[in-house]
């Protein structure tokens, strides 16, 4: 038995075979070293797949940066990060990720909140788990159209908000073309995945610590300010940092949106579609390391945060 | 140690202003919210998400230049092509048909490469199990439009090879969809005891492919049918890759599309949504059906 570490294991035996006892079972991984040789080779077709479309397509993306127009290594392309218009991307895909993570963070976990004490398997957790994974995870270019129906021009709320109180959302140009107006499709997608990734953590705890709290007579308020809001910090804070990195990433929506630049990933489809900075080649690769090194630090902050939520996970 | 009084706040002196924690009803304790404020939340949240979604229906409906004439004419127009218009959904349908195709090719990938890759980790190699789940979840980390930048040099050589193939687009949708894929299975290789399984169908004389097909496999079903429908519903949403690597699939055709024919695009936008949602609640269905894994979806990363 050598797979008795997976942390959440939990060995249910189905199937009429497995309620035999097998005590005596002579281990399927004790077999000659000639085999066991030979069963490397069945790592062949995973390794070569992600070698060529994950591993070399991420080194070429961000290699790419470091070469000039004559094809030799150089460092003068990084001066593209200190050129006025990508600095402004970056503060623009900063700006909007950030407050879009914040906002959705905080209405996501409003709503993990309202779930508590529902049951996990009920129908009302499944629809909203499903819904949330849709709008989640598979909007992108429909998402964008929702919003056009929604505060475009032409939009229904835009239309009412017009006809009854003589407001216009798109008085000073539509909202949704410009960056600030990505908030709003980048908010509606990240609620749904922080109710994703915040219910775990929320359903951690445990009804005891509320007793216990109650028993020594902490109010509610007193029970959510010095024990809930605590331990849930690392994991709300750790759901701030993946919404934030999902907004930052994401390029469907704002492509489906906006035909200029103004975030980096819209950068990167201009340079892709050759408009480059004068003076500087390869500046898709320079802004695809920027976002990459960007998200391996906000990741790594993501997976220390998320460690320490899950010391309450058990 | 003599019994703390249950209305005092004998933990700390705090500066909250605490009313005694009876008012009424029965005191709750613990983290669950009162119903009333459930309802008002989950109320508020959902029709606040709903607006969106109404705004869409409510927009395939509308008359074009007639604002407040409502009719299903944009859904009658998609099979009933007005040749007056000269507008041609063929593109779409063309983009439906390659994003199917490309769709049975993840899932082919998915099933032949990410899943016996899988078992051979927890049957033979399980110390590999942290480099292939750190391999399986990277696709996070590294942006799609990050990864276009590298895959269009890469597609150069596939295309020498398969030609410029819409097909070979599952390549790189497979990448994508690595830790959608992965959550499940893993999830479901958790929960029941592989390895002792496996080991009972070889001592009572299986041989390895019986073994596999007739013990494992049927044990992992729910998992692996989860990992289809989720990749699935990820390669239909798939944009980015596409638009780069300039082929036609349902995402690039349907914005193509709402520049001509927005209503369309709208229809067709909004019944993939809905599409994608009955999916995953047959998968969360599914799911349910049999205790043992509830946390079936891909949480993103969880290391």
């Amino acid at each position: 038995m050598t797979t008795q570490s997976i942390p959440d294991a939990r060995p249910r035996a189905r199937g009429s075979i497995a309620s035999s006892s097998i005590e005596t079972g002579t281990g399927a991984g004790g077999t000659a070293p000639r085999r066991r040789s030979a069963a490397w080779l069945g790592f062949t077709p995973f390794a070569a797949y992600v070698v060529i479309f994950l591993a070399i397509p991420a080194v070429i993306a961000v290699a790419s940066g470091f070469f000039g127009a004559d094809g030799g290594f150089t460092l003068a392309n990084l001066k593209a990060l200190t050129d006025p218009v990508i600095i402004k991307s970056f503060q623009g895909s900063l700006l909007v990720s950030a407050v879009s993570a914040v906002v959705g963070a905080v209405i996501g976990a409003l709503v993990c909140f309202a779930l508590l004490g529902t049951k996990a398997e009920g129908m009302l957790r499944t629809v909203i788990d499903s819904a949330s994974s849709v709008l989640a995870q598979f909007g992108g270019v429909m998402l964008a159209f929702a919003f056009i129906a929604t505060v475009g021009f032409q939009g229904i709320v835009t239309l009412y908000l017009k006809n009854t109180f003589g407001f216009d959302i798109n008085a000073d140009g539509a909202l949704l073309y410009k960056i600030p107006g990505l908030i709003l499709p980048y908010t509606y997608f990240s609620v749904p995945l922080m109710v994703l990734t915040f219910m775990p953590a929320m359903e951690g705890l445990k009804s005891t610590w509320g007793e216990a709290a109650a028993t020594l007579g902490a109010t509610r308020r007193q029970y959510w300010t010095r024990i809930a809001m605590p331990v849930l910090a690392p994991a709300f804070f750790g759901s701030v940092l993946l919404l934030f990195a999902n907004c930052f990433s994401s390029f469907a929506t704002a492509a489906a949106l906006l035909s200029q630049g103004g975030i980096v990933p819209l950068s990167i489809k201009q340079q892709l579609t050759s408009e480059t900075i004068v003076g500087v080649s390869n500046t898709a690769g320079v802004l695809a390391l920027g976002m990459l090194v960007i998200m391996v630090v906000v990741m790594f902050f993501y997976s220390l945060l998320q460690r320490r939520a899950a010391r309450w996970q058990r | 140690m003599s019994a703390v009084p249950l209305t005092s706040t004998a933990v700390e002196p705090t500066t909250v202003p605490s009313p005694s924690p009876r008012r009424g009803r029965t005191p709750r304790v613990g983290a669950e919210p009162s119903k009333a404020a459930r309802l008002i939340i989950l109320i508020a949240v959902g029709l606040v998400f709903l607006v969106p979604l109404g705004a869409m229906f409510e927009f395939t409906l509308r008359t074009s230049g007639k604002p407040g004439v409502y009719s299903f004419a944009h859904y009658a127009s998609i099979f009933h092509t007005d040749p007056a218009l000269g507008i041609s959904y063929e593109p779409l349908f063309e983009g439906i048909r390659n994003s199917l195709l490309i769709c049975l090719l993840t899932v082919a990938i998915i099933l032949l490469i990410l899943l016996p890759t899988m078992l051979l980790v927890e049957l033979r190699y399980p110390r590999v199990r942290r480099v292939l789940e750190f391999v399986c979840i990277l696709p996070i980390t590294v942006p799609s439009i990050v990864l276009v930048v590298g895959f269009v040099p890469v597609y150069q050589r596939v295309a020498a090879v398969f030609g410029s193939q819409p097909w070979t687009l599952a390549f790189a949708v497979g990448i994508i969809v690595l830790p959608y894929a992965y959550r499940p299975i893993a999830t479901n290789i958790a929960a029941f005891d592989l390895v002792t399984l496996t080991e009972a169908a070889r001592s009572l004389g299986a041989s390895w492919p019986v073994a596999i097909y007739r013990v494992i496999l049927p044990n992992m079903r729910r998992g692996v049918i989860s990992a289809v429908f989720l990749t699935v519903a990820v390669v239909l949403g798939e944009y980015t890759i596409a638009a780069f690597l300039s082929q036609n699939t349902f995402q690039t055709a349907l914005l193509l599309i709402s520049q001509t024919d927005s209503y369309v695009a709208t229809i067709f936008a909004l019944a993939a949504l809905v599409f994608a949602f009955v999916i995953l609640l047959i998968i969360g269905r599914f799911g349910a059906a049999s205790p043992g894994s509830r946390r079936r979806r891909p949480r993103r990363v969880q290391p």
